[in-house]
């Protein structure tokens, strides 16, 4: 599920005041038909969000739940969580995930576009098939994934054996070294549909006669994508990027199904790791609200990047 | 149009078709799985069709995941419903009404979207367990609202930012009240980006595994994908009747790309990238 930013030219314009009268009238009359979201957005974001800072400062643990004691520990919950070697592995994986799944779904999805900008018979509803993937839940998508790389029956691994591509069968799942690899391609497959949607719409408003013209000068095709497609394209490609690194970093559904953030936590991520500290069976409360405070300040450092190249891709597509 | 039905139009409809056909696999490989005897998916060499077709993978599924897809469908459902119930009015105020704060409240609830599901999970845990709503059909709406609401609240909003203010204001001069205004002319002429929230708070809560695996302890109610989840952490998983449900957990899915597609392409964009 996507926003991608509104056309900020009038967010960013200053609404000029007009008609005093009435102007008094619409500010209660607006806050009475923003009761309900207000009153949600304090309820179920502000309060557990606040709930979860204190959490993280407290030696939380399940007893904390039923006696209703947590001591203050300071910042004790942050200092472990450091301290942890599993810190560094899933600071590693996190990155070494979301750079590899970003880079390549946005690689073939901009491929994917471009071959499908073009009108040929049946573009259209081979594009929108596309599509599919990425609406299906991901614990489907990592069920069948699971199933393909299994190791003795799999799809994958029959596959490669049968162009000779591989002697014997890859341990996709079960060998550290190939877990994170196996969940990064499956990572790339749900997400190509998202980029290839973004991308397509972004190609469909460079207006063609800027292609003609190039055409015109003598400019071949990857001039014409080097010149024209990609520098007109930068807008909505800063939002896709943006947009996909914040997606990636949370992923949480499709890691769990396919590896559960194993072998011996070779895809454990940021995310997988807040889940097993607070639920994993050692419910160790206060330090997975250290790891999720930690990644709620990942995820709003690039929220921001992505508002600004958001509201300044706008302002130039508008000039 | 250039480039239609000429060979040369007709040789990227090929290649089109083998994209799809190469990434769609693992669609296929879904179905054709869930029609074989467990027996026939443990040889070493898979059958490419479903030869041997059975449907005991969809009678053992049914049997012991209907509970699981039902209890589904009613978070759904009331996703969809408390969503727009709150959204609605939100986004009328936001879209046509002039007051201070408009701005910072959509410049929130852009970052609240960008909060990982985790950090939500495990804040609302504490406070769902003190509240009851812990294993709770309340709960499970009330957070995978979290996600949806704000997306909603952006999708409506952009559509009615061009409902002409003409329109509502016509409505007023002839005395209608706010609330009148509302019911009477927004929610009518707004009812296709309706549509486009509701599908997607559908689509989310009916996928969604990180609330429903962290809210709930399987002791009431067990929401189909963490249903999948248990299923496959079976150490004998019958990965047949799993595949079964799994196909069946993509049922909405394929029927809303069949029947909403517009309104699918609506949502992925938010109405925002300009076409």
């Amino acid at each position: 599920m996507t926003v991608v930013a509104q056309r900020p030219a009038e967010t960013a314009a200053p609404v000029p005041r007009r008609r005093r009268r009435g102007t008094g009238r619409q500010r209660w009359v607006a806050l009475a038909f923003l009761v309900p979201v207000l009153a949600y957005v304090v309820l179920f974001f502000g309060y557990p969000l606040v709930n979860n800072v204190s959490m993280s400062l407290r030696d939380y643990t399940v007893r904390s739940f039923y006696t209703g004691e947590a001591p203050f520990v300071g910042w004790e919950n942050y200092a472990a969580v450091l301290r942890d070697p599993l810190f560094t592995e899933a600071v590693v994986n996190t990155v070494v995930f979301t750079v590899g799944s970003i880079a390549f779904q946005f690689g073939i999805g901009l491929a994917l576009a471009l071959f499908f900008a073009g009108r040929f018979p049946a573009g259209g509803l081979l594009r929108s098939l596309l599509l599919l993937p990425w609406l299906l839940p991901l614990v489907v998508s990592g069920a069948v994934w699971r199933w393909m790389l299994d190791q003795d029956h799999g799809v994958i691994n029959a596959a490669l054996r049968a162009v000779g591509l591989a002697d014997g069968p890859t341990p996709w799942l079960t060998d550290p070294g190939w877990a994170l690899p196996a969940v990064i391609i499956v990572n790339i497959w749900i997400g190509i549909p998202f980029n290839l949607v973004i991308l397509h719409g972004g190609l469909r408003a460079i207006p063609q006669s800027l292609y003609e013209a190039a055409a015109l000068d003598g400019a071949g095709p990857w001039q014409r994508f080097r010149h024209v497609t990609w520098p007109l394209l930068r807008p909505v490609t800063a939002v896709v990027l943006m947009l996909g690194l914040v997606y990636t970093i949370k992923v949480f559904d499709v890691i769990m199904v396919v590896t559960g953030g194993g072998p011996a936590n070779a895809t454990q991520t940021l995310t997988t790791w807040s889940y097993h500290l607070s639920f994993g069976g050692g419910f160790a409360f206060g330090e997975g609200a250290a790891v999720s405070n930690l990644l709620v300040l990942v995820a709003t450092v690039f929220g921001l990047f992505y508002l600004r190249s958001a509201r300044s891709s706008i302002a130039e597509a508008g000039t | 149009m250039r480039g239609t039905r000429t060979a040369s139009g007709w040789l990227r409809t090929a290649a089109g078709v083998v994209i799809v056909v190469v990434l769609l696999f693992p669609l296929y490989w879904m179905i054709n799985a869930s029609l074989q005897p467990g027996g026939a998916l443990l040889r070493p060499n898979p059958d490419w069709l479903p030869v041997d077709g059975t449907f005991d993978g969809y009678r053992k599924a049914l049997s012991t995941q209907g509970g699981p897809l039902l209890d589904s469908l009613v978070v759904a459902g009331g996703t969809v419903l408390v969503s727009l119930v709150i959204a609605l009015p939100a986004s009328y105020a936001l879209a046509q009404l002039r007051f201070r704060g408009a701005q910072p409240l959509i410049f929130a609830l852009l970052i609240v979207q960008m909060i990982p599901g985790i950090v939500m999970a495990n804040s609302l845990y504490a406070v769902f367990s003190d509240l009851g709503l812990i294993d709770d059909y309340l709960g499970l709406i009330l957070a995978d609202s979290t996600a949806t609401i704000p997306f909603a609240i952006l999708v409506l909003r952009a559509f009615m930012l061009a409902i002409p203010r003409e329109l509502t204001e016509a409505a007023r001069v002839d005395g209608a009240s706010y609330w009148r205004t509302f019911r009477s002319i927004i929610v009518p002429v707004s009812r296709n980006a309706m549509v486009t929230a509701g599908l997607f708070s559908f689509l989310f809560a009916w996928a969604d595994f990180l609330f429903a695996v962290t809210l709930t302890t399987g002791r009431s109610i067990e929401p189909i994908t963490v249903g999948i989840y248990r299923f496959i952490g079976n150490q004998s998983a019958d990965w047949n009747a799993v595949l079964a449900t799994a196909v069946l957990a993509s049922v909405p899915a394929a029927i809303l790309l069949v029947i909403a597609q517009r309104y699918v392409v609506a949502g992925v964009t938010g109405g925002a990238v300009k076409e």
